[in-house]
């Protein structure tokens, strides 16, 4: 497995659409923590954490850095495994690796892994540098606890392109042309960044609808089932798990939170409490990654290996 | 003489397709056994469940004693296989996709190094060795894959096709390569191809496959035999051909059929008739210019079996 992670590794950094990609991110995550340390720089108070704010405030019209993540880095980790099986099919080479002996879950493993230490490369040096232009700006470095905010960040956003990663692996098994599995892949990810939201609304508005003068528990029956069918969406549970992670006091999602954070002053938690909030997002995720792989494998370790 | 192979009422359906139909094979060692049919035969398919590329629908197979279904990797380690349409990594250079195939069969580096300039020298691609795999020509592809297959230096060699869409002199070379690796490597082989005429002077057995079935097995000689039981084909060439010459050989005790050709007599008979034709001849006043019994080409005997 170790030969295959490697090759594949050594594929992925020297691709030019990963070299594209990354240098995409680079550019607007990098603008957008930019605009957002102006931001935060030109105001009154100095934020506690302003190191985690680069990550989440908005500036200039651009999206927040996180934002900007939930929403392209999805595509990234489809892009470096959309093609992973297929173009070896269609290349021929899926023959002669295959009759190595070598286990064929092992060669997606392989896959897998590489193109997983690929994104991990990529989200870290895009961190490290967002967090130098921090330095350059503020003067200052950050502190222990955005230190390991940011880390314990760096580690779900890698989880979260991971599960995108896993999908386009399967999609590249599932589907025999290269162009149907990155539609496929497109599709998916329109679904679950765009269409989603706008269901979870449908349904919700279907089920507790808001007319003027609702009593606050259709309210939070309205917003209970936004949240149970965002469930389902891996942008959603990243985004949720992340924000509970740069923003120390956020408590959860939903109307009780709200309420909540209304009556008592927000105050920071400790990571292990934030940790404990985004537990079951972390969960969520890694299962979904988990179907991906369980699928991938059902599929492909029976399957004839014929070169056409 | 151990058996390299031995499959027993081999079956492939492909939903209602029988692509492989109730076949008995065995392979001697040090053998070279060439697998010959029309496209379409299920030469390909027999190679897939040989190598546990895919599974029979029904039958046994022991390849080099260990069942491929169950035990494919024992077989992978001990068996080169050389598919249809090969493919490499084409932005690799040959070294590299070679070093990659002794990576993923485990051996050590400097090994691997050695092995790869080795099996490169032997099929004469040691000048292009740096260059990427994208300029190289199919002829050249085609060594480079039995290099790719000599690499883990296997028992058991199979070769799908190794000599179409390659020009006559690339392909006699090909042929020369797959002698000296039985004479020098002591390897057993196995072919397959549809382009007999090329294939039949290496083969020292071959099995005709027709429509998933083998309708013949043997050394060239056996086939020869079994086309020509009770039917013996002699050719005459005489000066002067007339129909008194042709109805006194009709006449003759055990002739079946008397075609003329011009000056060549075609004559089908249950026994050797040499004798009485020489007669018949010379006393219809004619001159007997040449007299030879026939011997069936394997493009005969192959021709004979897909005519019926
Ligand atoms: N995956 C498949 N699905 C359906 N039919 C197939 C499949 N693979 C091969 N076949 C059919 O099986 C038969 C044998 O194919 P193959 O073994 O490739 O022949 P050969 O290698 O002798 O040309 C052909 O009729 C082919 O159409
Ligand atoms: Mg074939």
């Amino acid at each position: 497995m170790t030969a295959v992670f490697w090759k594949e590794l050594a594929d992925h950094l020297g691709s030019r659409r990963f070299v594209i990609f990354f240098f995409l991110i680079l550019i607007v995550g990098g603008a957008s923590a930019y605009l957002a340390a102006q931001a935060l720089s030109g105001r009154e108070t100095a934020s506690e954490f302003i190191y985690l704010n680069l990550f989440t405030v908005s500036g200039g019209g651009l999206p927040s850095f996180l934002g900007f993540l939930a929403f392209f880095g999805p595509l990234i980790g489809v892009v470096l495994g959309f093609d992973a099986v297929n173009s070896e099919f269609n290349r021929g080479t899926a023959s002669r690796v295959l009759s190595q002996p070598i286990y064929r879950d092992w060669w997606i493993n392989g896959k897998f892994l590489a193109g997983f230490t690929a994104l991990a490369i990529a989200v870290a040096s895009i961190i490290l540098i967002i967090v130098g232009l921090g330095l350059y700006i503020f003067g200052f470095p950050p502190n222990g606890v955005e230190i390991s905010r940011i880390a314990m960040f760096f580690v779900i956003s890698v989880i979260y392109l991971g599960f995108w990663l896993s999908l386009g692996i399967l999609f590249s098994i599932v589907f025999r042309q290269t162009a149907t599995s990155a539609l496929a892949s497109i599709a998916l990810w329109l679904f679950f960044t765009l269409f989603l939201y706008m269901l979870a609304g449908l349904i919700a508005d279907q089920v507790a609808p808001i007319k003027p003068g609702v009593s606050a528990d259709v309210f939070a029956k309205h917003e209970s089932i936004r949240d149970l069918v965002l469930r389902f969406s891996p942008v959603a549970l990243y985004e949720e798990a992340t924000t509970a992670i740069l923003i120390p006091s956020y408590r959860g999602l939903g109307i009780a939170a709200l309420l909540q954070e209304a009556a008592v002053p927000t105050s920071p938690l400790p990571l292990g409490q934030s940790l404990l909030i985004v537990w079951p997002q972390l969960v969520s995720l890694v299962a979904l990654t988990s179907v991906c792989f369980a699928i991938s494998y059902v599929i492909f370790m029976r399957r004839e290996i014929r070169s056409t | 003489m151990g058996l390299v192979v031995e499959a027993k009422g081999l079956k492939k359906y492909y939903d209602g397709v029988k692509a492989v139909d109730g076949l008995d094979l065995e392979i001697g060692e040090g053998e070279i056994y060439g697998l010959l049919g029309p496209n379409g035969a299920g030469k390909t398919t027999t190679i897939l469940i040989l190598l546990g590329l895919t599974e029979p629908t029904a039958g046994e197979v022991k390849v080099l004693g260990y069942d491929p279904t169950r035990e494919p990797l024992k077989v992978k380690r001990l068996t080169g296989y050389l598919p249809e349409n090969l493919g490499f990594y084409d932005d690799l250079s040959a070294r590299e996709n070679l070093l990659y195939t002794a990576h993923l069969n485990r051996i050590p580096e400097k090994e691997a190094k050695k092995r790869v300039a080795e099996v490169l020298e032997i099929v004469g691609l040691s000048d292009v060795a740096e260059r990427p795999v994208r300029a190289f020509s199919r002829g050249m592809r085609q060594r480079l894959g039995i290099a790719d297959v000599l690499l883990k230096d296997p028992k058991f060699v199979i070769l799908d096709e190794p000599t179409s869409g390659i020009d006559p002199e690339g392909a006699q070379q090909i042929l020369e390569m797959i002698v000296h690796l039985r004479d020098e490597k002591g390897m057993t082989i196995m072919l397959s191809s549809h382009l007999l005429h090329q294939v039949q002077r290496i083969c020292d057995r071959v099995g005709i496959i027709h429509r998933g079935r083998l309708v013949a097995q043997g050394t060239l000689g056996e086939l020869g035999a079994v086309v020509e039981e009770g039917a013996c084909l002699f050719e005459v060439r005489t000066s002067r051909v007339d129909e008194a010459l042709l109805g006194a050989l009709r006449g003759i005790e055990g002739v079946t059929s008397v075609e003329a050709e011009g000056e060549l007599i075609r004559i089908k008979a249950t026994t050797d008739v040499r004798p009485r034709i020489a007669r018949a001849v010379i006393e219809s006043g004619a001159e007997l210019v040449e007299l030879k019994g026939h011997t069936y080409t394997l493009e005969e005997i192959y021709l004979r079996y897909f005519q019926e």
